[in-house]
């Protein structure tokens, strides 16, 4: 292998330090091992390895992590955060990458996903408990799935599925809000 | 035995069959549901994604009325169980201060599938059992957030978890050993990435049809949508016929108790539960 292809980077831990006193997250004690990554149901949709995402951290790379579309693919299922032998919440980490990511206004991979978060919390917002029928229409107008579905066509299967939940009596027709509303509001502020 | 009762949004909604067997059964077990005052949304992974100072406070605050309540707190979403645990020692952890509600560790939250899987209760429903579901082959399937992480959950058996393997055992039922009872169907990421859910619950009813499973038994509606509701996509897409009713354990201990809500719990399913039942003369 010719040594000088392989970029070299300086590494920064500062951001690492910061990162476990901020939020008692621990990343220096992870030493490679990749159960991690081995275990992660997902790596298949991923652009680097939940262990990469670590290494990276340590190394203080924000720009690489913060834009890769691995904290997004995580779906919280815990197995790494679980196994990992060195106590490194590595699922924890990913919301914390997420939550930095929006903060520095970063280009987020995932779109979708991240619309779906947002369109769920300012529905709780609204009226303190989730609405389904009324997420699922918010989610499709703003994510462009609605126009991109009716262009292909496959707006007739999500019609399709509303109807059967309707049918089968398990779409509510009025939501259902809570008295304190203001108070949920003001933790969403 | 009177218990807090937090039945999260999706039972008010799309898990109405899940809601409906869990108030029928109870109502047999003699367990008394009073179901939280006044309750909000746990946040569920939008809040822990996005935020999670507000993820802790809306899970939070659900703990504050139980605090009120004085009983424990029994929740049938596994996520919406995770959430308040993960609120629950947050709140009564180190960063306690960096929140605005105060716990004082009085109540237990339990997941509803451990609690109904108590010694005392398994007596109850084994005295109550009419019809025993011989002949029906099950895989229990957990998923994810009953169980993990320990830290969290305080769960035993994270990666073999058996409350369900116990009741349904104790329902006559034939309950299949596999290794995926806890792997992940994917949840939310059916909205914006169905892609990989169609490709994680495929592999879990190619897994179960190995092990020569009929159906899989659930407690987390999350898992029973992703499982039940694109069965047909999954199969033409890995281009072969598959057919798993899939069941929330409440609903089949009602079929065992003989509650005659059975049928309109199981009508609102996908996938038709009966074309199995039928052919095992248990419906």
């Amino acid at each position: 292998m010719e040594q000088e292809n392989i970029p070299t980077i300086k590494p920064e831990p500062e951001w690492m330090a910061q990162i476990e006193s901020d939020r008692r997250l621990n990343i220096s004690s992870c030493y490679q091992c990749r159960k991690c990554t081995n275990g992660c149901p997902v790596t298949f949709a991923m652009d680097i390895y939940p262990d990469q995402v670590i290494r990276l951290v340590q190394l203080g790379q924000r720009d690489r992590v913060l834009r890769c579309n691995t904290i997004w693919i995580c779906a919280a299922c815990e197995t790494c955060t679980t196994r990992c032998p060195n106590d490194v919440d590595i699922a924890g980490i990913m919301d914390y990458l997420k939550e930095r990511a929006i903060e520095a206004g970063v280009h987020v991979p995932e779109q979708k996903t991240y619309i779906f978060h947002s369109v769920f919390l300012n529905d709780v917002k609204r009226r303190g408990r989730v609405f389904e029928g009324r997420l699922m229409q918010s989610y499709m107008i703003k994510s462009g799935e609605l126009w991109n579905k009716i262009k292909d066509g496959s707006i007739k299967e999500e019609i399709s599925l509303g109807w059967t939940l309707f049918r089968k009596g398990r779409l509510r027709i009025l939501p259902k809000g809570i008295k304190a509303k203001k108070e949920v509001r003001k933790i969403l502020m | 035995m009177k218990v807090s009762y937090y039945p999260g949004c999706s039972l008010e909604g799309t898990a109405r069959d899940y809601e409906e067997s869990i108030q029928a059964v109870c109502k047999e077990l003699e367990i008394e549901l009073q179901e939280l005052p006044d309750w909000n949304c746990c946040g569920a992974t939008a809040a822990h994604s996005l935020n999670h100072w507000a993820a802790i406070s809306l899970s939070g605050r659900n703990l504050v009325i139980a605090e009120k309540m004085g009983e424990d707190v029994v929740v049938p979403c596994p996520l919406c169980f995770n959430r308040l645990k993960t609120a629950e020692k947050a709140l009564l952890g180190v960063d306690k201060g960096q929140f605005q509600y105060t716990l004082h560790g009085k109540v237990k939250v339990w997941d509803m599938a451990n609690f109904i899987s108590q010694d005392g209760v398994l007596d109850i429903i084994e005295s109550k059992v009419k019809k025993p579901l011989e002949g029906l082959k099950v895989v229990c399937y957990y998923g994810c957030m009953s169980s993990r992480p320990p830290k969290i959950t305080d769960a035993k058996d994270c990666e073999n978890p058996v409350s369900m393997d116990r009741i349904l055992k104790c329902l006559g039922a034939d309950v299949i050993p596999w290794s995926y009872k806890t792997d992940c169907c994917g949840a939310s990421h059916v909205i914006a990435r169905p892609d990989l859910v169609f490709k994680l619950v495929g592999k879990l009813y190619q897994k179960a049809a190995e092990v020569g499973a009929e159906c899989f038994v659930v407690s987390c509606q999350m898992c029973q949508a992703n499982l039940d509701m694109y069965q047909d996509k999954v199969a033409s897409k890995l281009g072969t016929e598959i057919y798993f009713p899939i069941f929330y354990f409440t609903e089949l201990i009602g079929l065992a108790l003989g509650n005659p809500g059975v049928k309109t719990w199981l009508s609102r399913h996908f996938v038709d539960p009966l074309r199995l039942l039928k052919g095992k003369n248990l419906i």
